[in-house]
């Protein structure tokens, strides 16, 4: 011990200075922990910058009111957050709170914890919410579910200004500015100029990247598409009403539509048609501004040409596809209080929009109230480009999911499998007229229809 | 029975018991032997036992599983006209998948064979790299080759003057996609299954033939063949069960369209299943194999003890 320089008590004391120093931690953490353990499972954001705003915003809240957090991001790349979810489900534990996608809160309305309190002081504060979360997350009269500002999603037109100017002669900024005051031609905006706008820049070489596979992009906008043609499948009793004079139309328009779109959109993805107009080969795409984002990154020229819009009107109106997420609770949480309590605090305004900032304004919150943050207007190049990809008052349109009104227990089924889509494949690729097609459908949704 | 189970000799009744039971039950061959297949009785039984039981309860519930409903999930099946789509294109995908993999590896495994020993373990394992990859990931350049927009493949056929062919969009061109991924992965399999076969024929066979004048087909015929049906039947028996259950393939390539032409069990169960919230009906999809796999196994298996019985 000579040798070293140590001496017994110098290290016994040096222990015990160890020992404590050690032991102090341990105390401060059961004292931030008195609000019990919250396991938390949201979406894994898009934008990468949105998991570190939603993070931040959880751990504070975590630290305020002494609730240790843990936190996992689940992506819905490979339908792993629909797999924990089923699994969660079966096996009665694991998270306490969740991210819930558009359908799931009916399908598991029975192990999900009421939020009418919730709902009702939200609602109180912030004022009238679009109808679609409503059929989405109210239950039998219950609010299952709350829905969430992060994941939410428009699929408004994303269109390039140059292009439609030049092939179409649409001037995209000018019928709907970064303000609240819509140009003339704003009142044109509907299926028919579409369908003049897609010829037009088909014949150019810069076609409308419209997906018609079974991926969720196609579904959304063409059940926007049937929605403002009046194509209504099955009502809100569940009644099948596949067989009218609205659906044979938009199948008629749709079969129009098509030869102006590349051969091969039945085969696209999520992916494709924003690769699509990254690419600088489209014209004109419906998703939110995450394809944008990334020609920001990558090809800038592309971007700096970008605009949102509203989708094009039919006979019944403007209907703006619209996906939201919702946070839920499950029944069996070991700690609701405190998942109930973060629920609510996430939907304040104030968080709504630090995420919608965080997400370069890819987020929808479900109040009309909250369309009017900086960011939408700030976003660029060019300054704006998202202005109109919250729904506002002056677009006279509604966020609309494909489907509705169906009973969700329905139209879940008739969304994941893609029928409208198929109904159009099937009159396109296979040449059936729209009344076999019509069949077909009716066929189908009749086996959806089994308790 | 082993001879050292028998030859156990049985103690003097008068003599106190040495050890005791447990002990003479540890020295018994059946008990090592039962022991030591312990962990993959284990696993078979919480990894396929279980998740089959589990799944057959699934299939009898109700859409929200709250209710016992017998076998209605499997007779509403059966009613509907995707189903039996799902069914067309399951055989079609995983008969001919198999049959083209076998024809493949057969022809690989000849001609790595006949190669001199010297550069045989050099292409052995250029022609093995297909099935070391994960085929999620091999699947995924295989996508970008067939991409709708972007494909490789059409890239090269309009330098060639060729029109670009729909891969994945049109419903012959995605099942001829799917197929051909599934043919390229599983094929390395094949080969090196028949390569082990080939390696243990013995030399004296194809030395007697070659005395008797036989020619290179009636070798093939009458020697190799012959020799290697069982290595066949169970590499067939094998491939047929994987291919029928092949997810990712599909679900990559093509999510079952267009117009769930290519759907095959997995990814059907899936989409009703988990994506759709009607696990019910999902399980019962993918119970569907069950049945089908089971009769084929039984065929095949009795084929090779059959065989085993008359060589022996």
């Amino acid at each position: 011990m000579e040798g070293n320089g140590f001496t017994r008590r110098g290290v016994l004391r040096a222990g015990a200075l160890g020992a404590a120093a050690s032991a102090l931690p341990l105390v401060n953490v059961h004292g931030q922990t008195s609000g019990g353990r919250l396991a938390l499972g949201l979406w894994d954001h898009w934008v990468p910058a949105g998991n570190d705003e939603m993070r931040r915003i959880v751990m504070d809240w975590g630290q305020k009111n002494k609730v240790e957090i843990q936190l996992d991001f689940i992506t819905s790349v490979g339908n792993k957050n629909l797999l924990t979810i089923a699994a969660e489900s079966q096996a009665k534990q694991g998270h306490d709170m969740l991210s819930f996608p558009t359908w799931e809160v009916h399908a598991k309305s029975e192990l999900l914890e009421p939020m009418d309190d919730i709902m009702g002081r939200l609602s109180g504060k912030y004022g009238a919410l679009n109808p679609i979360v409503e059929y989405l997350a109210k239950v039998e009269g219950k609010w299952r579910a709350v829905p969430a500002i992060s994941g939410s999603q428009n699929k408004p037109a994303l269109g390039r200004m140059d292009l439609l100017k030049q092939h179409a002669g649409i001037d995209i900024q000018a019928m709907f500015p970064a303000n609240a005051n819509p140009g003339s031609t704003a009142g044109n905006w509907n299926w028919d100029t579409f369908l003049k706008a897609a010829e037009a820049s088909h014949k150019a070489g810069f076609s409308f990247g419209l997906p018609i596979g079974q991926f969720t992009d196609a579904t959304d906008w063409i059940g926007s598409l049937f929605r403002s043609f009046g194509a209504e499948l099955v009502n809100s009793k569940g009644d099948i009403t596949a067989k009218s004079d609205n659906v044979r139309k938009v199948l008629e328009y749709a079969k129009q539509l098509c030869t102006f779109l590349p051969g091969d959109v039945f085969s696209w993805d999520d992916a494709s048609n924003n690769r699509a107009l990254i690419s600088g080969k489209s014209a004109l795409i419906f998703n939110p501004p995450s394809a944008w984002a990334v020609a920001k990154r990558d090809a800038p020229q592309v971007a700096e040409q970008c605009w949102s819009f509203p989708a094009p009107a039919g006979a019944q109106g403007r209907f703006t596809p619209y996906l939201p997420y919702f946070w839920g609770v499950w029944s069996f949480s070991r700690n609701k209080g405190a998942a109930k309590a973060l629920v609510e605090y996430l939907s304040q305004r104030e968080q709504a929009e630090l995420m919608v900032k965080a997400s370069n304004g890819y987020d929808i919150p479900p109040f009309t109230s909250m369309t009017d943050f900086k960011t939408w207007e700030t976003e660029g190049p060019p300054p704006g480009v998202v202005y109109n990809y919250p729904v506002k008052p002056h677009h006279n349109s509604q966020q609309f999911i494909a489907c509705y009104p169906a009973p969700p227990e329905i139209a879940v089924q008739m969304y994941n499998q893609g029928i409208q889509a198929k109904m159009i494949a099937r009159v396109v690729q296979n040449n059936e007229t729209p009344d076999r097609a019509i069949a077909w459908a009716e066929r189908e949704i009749e086996g959806f229809k089994r308790g | 029975m082993s001879q050292g189970t028998l030859s156990v000799p049985a103690a003097p009744a008068a003599a106190p018991p040495r050890g005791g039971a447990l002990k003479r039950l540890s020295r018994r061959n059946s008990t090592v032997a039962f022991l030591l297949t312990l962990p993959l009785i284990l696993l078979i039984l919480g990894l396929v036992v279980y998740p089959f039981l589990y799944a057959l309860y699934l299939s009898m519930l109700n859409k929200r599983m709250t209710r016992f409903i017998g076998w209605e999930n499997f007779t509403f099946l059966l009613g509907r006209e995707t189903f039996w789509n799902v069914v067309f294109q399951s055989v079609l995908f995983a008969v001919s998948a198999v049959l083209l993999k076998a024809l493949i590896g057969f022809v690989l495994a000849h001609v790595l064979h006949a190669l001199p020993s010297k550069g045989q373990r050099k292409w052995r394992g250029m022609l093995l790299v297909p099935w070391v990859i994960p085929p999620a990931i091999s699947t995924l350049a295989w996508w970008w080759l067939f991409d709708p927009s972007y494909s490789a493949f059409n890239w090269a056929l309009m330098g060639i003057g060729v029109d670009p062919v729909p891969w994945l969009g049109q419903a012959g061109w995605a099942r001829f996609s799917v197929i051909l991924v599934n043919v390229w992965y599983g094929s390395p399999f094949f080969m090196i299954m028949y390569l082990a076969a080939l390696k243990s024929v013995p030399d004296q066979l194809y030395e007697a033939a070659a005395i008797d004048g036989a020619s290179g087909w009636q070798k093939l015929r009458y020697v190799t063949f012959p020799m290697m049906r069982n290595i066949i039947s169970i590499t067939v028996l094998f491939s047929l069960i994987v291919t029928f259950a092949n997810f990712d393939i599909v679900r990559i390539l093509t999510n079952g369209g267009p117009q769930d032409t290519t759907h095959v069990f997995a990814t059907y169960a899936f989409q009703v299943g988990i994506q759709s919230g009607d696990i019910p009906l999902g399980a019962s999809v993918s119970l569907f194999m069950f049945p089908l796999l089971a009769v084929f196994a039984i065929f095949t298996l009795r084929g090779v003890n059959k065989r085993s019985k008359e060589m022996a």
